[in-house]
């Protein structure tokens, strides 16, 4: 191992590789374009990647939303086309035919008012919600709470109300918290302001209120505009979607093959579908720059077979002044993980280069496609690892070639 | 120095094989000053290569410095040659991409002198020879006799028992030839063995011992007028 840290080995491969430029500079391409490949592929990837979850963000992606439509087929006496609502006794229904399967289950009714504060206002839409919308989308909360249970059954008049909201409707400077908003002519003392996610959002800009207010205030008796359901760990979701509608089909007296009266979105689905797409993206990337790598890595294997060929006469003249077998192996072998190392290297410079400009690029604001497109440094030491271990094993073969021929033999060469 | 006793040499060619030496004997001592003569392809450069440890010999026994060589790996011929030989060639064989001084020195990179020490002899060696304003240059900005001069320093750097020169005066005109003449007298009057193959009679001639071969055998082996006017190591 010392050679290695010999300033003559270095040397010696810098002479060789000096009288080489051209060749050293193509199978150094070789190298250098499977790395970067990798590097900027799997950056991509992983930007890809970070831009969807930052997209679903705080949201649970487990989640169906279901709603309801109107029906498509006759059924029990009922004409097609009818419209119906879903119920509160739906929720606890569904919460007993479901357990141990349905995690978090939140019925919603929303509609759209004018809320005021002293002489500013503005056109919101207002939500009637469990506090278990919070669990299912994490509302990040720049002041006070969210809707709490407590709220719900002494059915208070109390509202989260989201930044936009508290810039547009406060004065600048004013505490939010214990201040008196009206919704629709109704006094709502706010309790929280929340900061609205950029990501996939259900509700925009919204004054949270309690179920329970919302359906006095509003008058909406039993019904509910639609509900989230998110599913226990390890269930699967498009089963769950499936069984929750046909129950609901039998509530509502709808037909079991009712294409329409339902409506339901299951972010599960989607996300699997977005999921595999960039597992399928990954295997590729990791493909296409292994196979890149690999085939660099023999180029310079081939590169240094040709050299040592032409070079026999040298190597012969080496032996007969006293170079010994493995002193010629190791310097091929050196040269050989040289060259890979210093490939790779650059690979991984351009890659990452390339990437910073993609990531400054397309990789700001909250819009971005790409977002923190980067590539582990463990996957780098791997991929560097790799060269390292490859540029030996194909340095051998031409480090093997080069001492079989006998000394007499190669400076007989031309 | 050098002892060979019934050594015996043949090429495969295809089924058959020609027998090239035949049953040599030969005995170099110590600061010996020998040429070769011989027709061409009557054995003269495979006698070389087999005492230069880059060809193995068939039959008989080889001694070099007492030792007797058989078996040799590569591992071993190549220390040896590094320790006791210094080679000359016909053709000089000098490394293109290194510069003289370089090319000098790398004997010594493979006996593990480091590169201070290593350019430093090298220096002393191409003054030696007279090159010393030659040191970085490279081969192809040389004329042959500098190349062979850069070759023996080459070849005396490590400080050999033996210097083996085949043809070194094959590829130069008669000026040139003499100045190389010379400093293989030179080195030979320091006390190294040297050991010459040639064609030219008045190479030969300025030898102390000229064996000549003809179709693998020796067949006249005497000193020359040489031996007496330099005294005798
Ligand atoms: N590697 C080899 N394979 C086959 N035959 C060989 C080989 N080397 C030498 N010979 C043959 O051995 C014989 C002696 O060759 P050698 O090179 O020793 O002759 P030489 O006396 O040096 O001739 P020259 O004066 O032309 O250099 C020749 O007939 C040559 O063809
Ligand atoms: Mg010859």
């Amino acid at each position: 191992m010392k050679f290695i840290f010999d300033s003559d080995s270095w040397q010696e491969i810098y002479g060789s590789i000096r009288k080489n430029k051209v060749r050293t500079g193509i199978t150094i391409i070789g190298v250098l374009w499977g790395i970067f490949l990798l590097v900027v592929l799997l950056g991509a990837a992983r930007g890809m990647e970070n831009g969807f979850k930052k997209l679903f963000g705080d949201f649970a992606t487990n989640s169906v939303f279901v709603w309801t439509q109107s029906t498509d087929t006759p059924f029990r006496g009922f004409q097609k086309g009818r419209t119906f609502r879903l119920k509160e006794a739906d929720i606890e229904i569904l919460k007993r035919e479901f357990e141990g399967e349905i995690k978090l289950l939140a019925p919603r009714n929303q509609t759209n008012n004018l809320i005021t504060h002293d002489f500013k206002s503005g056109n919101f839409q207002v939500c009637g919600d469990y506090p278990v919308l919070d669990q299912i989308q994490k509302k990040k909360l720049i002041y006070g709470r969210f809707i709490n249970e407590n709220d719900m059954l002494t059915t208070s008049k109390v509202t989260v109300i989201s930044e936009d909201m508290y810039i547009q409707l406060f004065d600048k400077g004013v505490y939010p918290i214990g201040a008196y908003v009206k919704i629709n002519n109704i006094n709502y003392k706010v309790v929280g302001v929340y900061e609205p996610s950029n990501t996939i959002n259900l509700d925009g800009d919204s004054a949270y209120i309690p179920f329970s207010t919302f359906k006095r205030v509003y008058n909406t008796g039993n019904n509910i505009d639609w509900m989230v359901i998110t599913a226990e760990e390890g269930i699967n979701i498009e089963q769950m979607e499936k069984d929750v509608i046909l129950t609901l089909k039998n509530l509502h007296n709808v037909h079991p093959e009712d294409k329409r009266a339902f409506g339901s979105f299951n972010l599960g689905t989607q996300i699997a579908k977005l999921t595999g797409f960039l597992t399928g993206m990954q295997f590729l990337t990791w493909f296409v720059g292994i196979a890149t790598l690999i085939a660099g890595v023999f180029a310079i294997g081939n590169i240094l077979l040709i050299t040592v060929k032409e070079r026999t006469k040298e190597i012969g003249i080496r032996r007969a002044i006293g170079a010994t077998p493995r002193s010629i192996r190791q310097q091929i072998i050196l040269e050989s993980v040289f060259l890979t190392t210093i490939a790779g290297m650059l690979g991984i410079i351009f890659g990452s280069a390339v990437l910073f400009v993609i990531d400054t690029a397309f990789g700001q604001g909250p819009d971005a496609a790409l977002v923190n497109p980067t590539v582990n440094i463990p996957i780098i030491i791997i991929a560097f690892a790799t060269l390292v271990v490859l540029g030996t094993l194909i340095g051998l073969i031409p480090a093997h070639m080069a001492t079989i021929v006998k000394p007499i033999e190669a400076l007989r060469e031309e | 120095m050098i002892r060979i006793e019934k050594l015996h040499k043949s090429y495969p060619i295809g089924k058959e094989s020609i027998h090239v030496l035949k049953g040599i004997d030969l005995h170099i001592k110590e600061g010996e000053f020998v040429s070769i003569m011989g027709s061409s392809g009557s054995g003269k450069s495979t006698l070389l290569n087999i005492v230069g440890l880059l060809d193995i010999h068939d039959e008989g026994n080889y001694y070099l410095n007492g030792e007797l060589i058989k078996d040799m790996n590569e591992k071993k011929a190549a220390i040896l040659r590094n320790k006791f030989l210094g080679f000359v060639f016909q053709s000089f064989n000098l490394i293109s991409y290194k510069t003289a001084l370089e090319n000098v020195a790398l004997p010594l990179y493979y006996k593990g002198v480091n590169r201070k020490e290593r350019l430093e002899i090298a220096m002393e060696y191409l003054e030696k020879v007279g090159l010393k304003e030659w040191a970085n240059h490279l081969p192809n900005e040389l004329s042959g006799g500098q190349k062979q001069r850069v070759a023996i320093a080459r070849a005396l750097v490590t400080k050999p028992k033996v210097v083996l020169a085949d043809e070194p005066t094959g590829a130069l005109d008669s000026t040139t030839t003499d100045s190389v003449m010379d400093l293989l007298k030179d080195i030979n009057n320091e006390g190294m063995t040297v050991f010459v193959i040639t064609h030219e009679e008045e190479v030969a001639a300025q030898t102390k011992r000229i064996v000549r071969l003809k179709d693998g055998v020796i067949v006249s082996d005497e000193l020359t007028k040489n031996t007496n006017s330099v005294s005798h190591v």
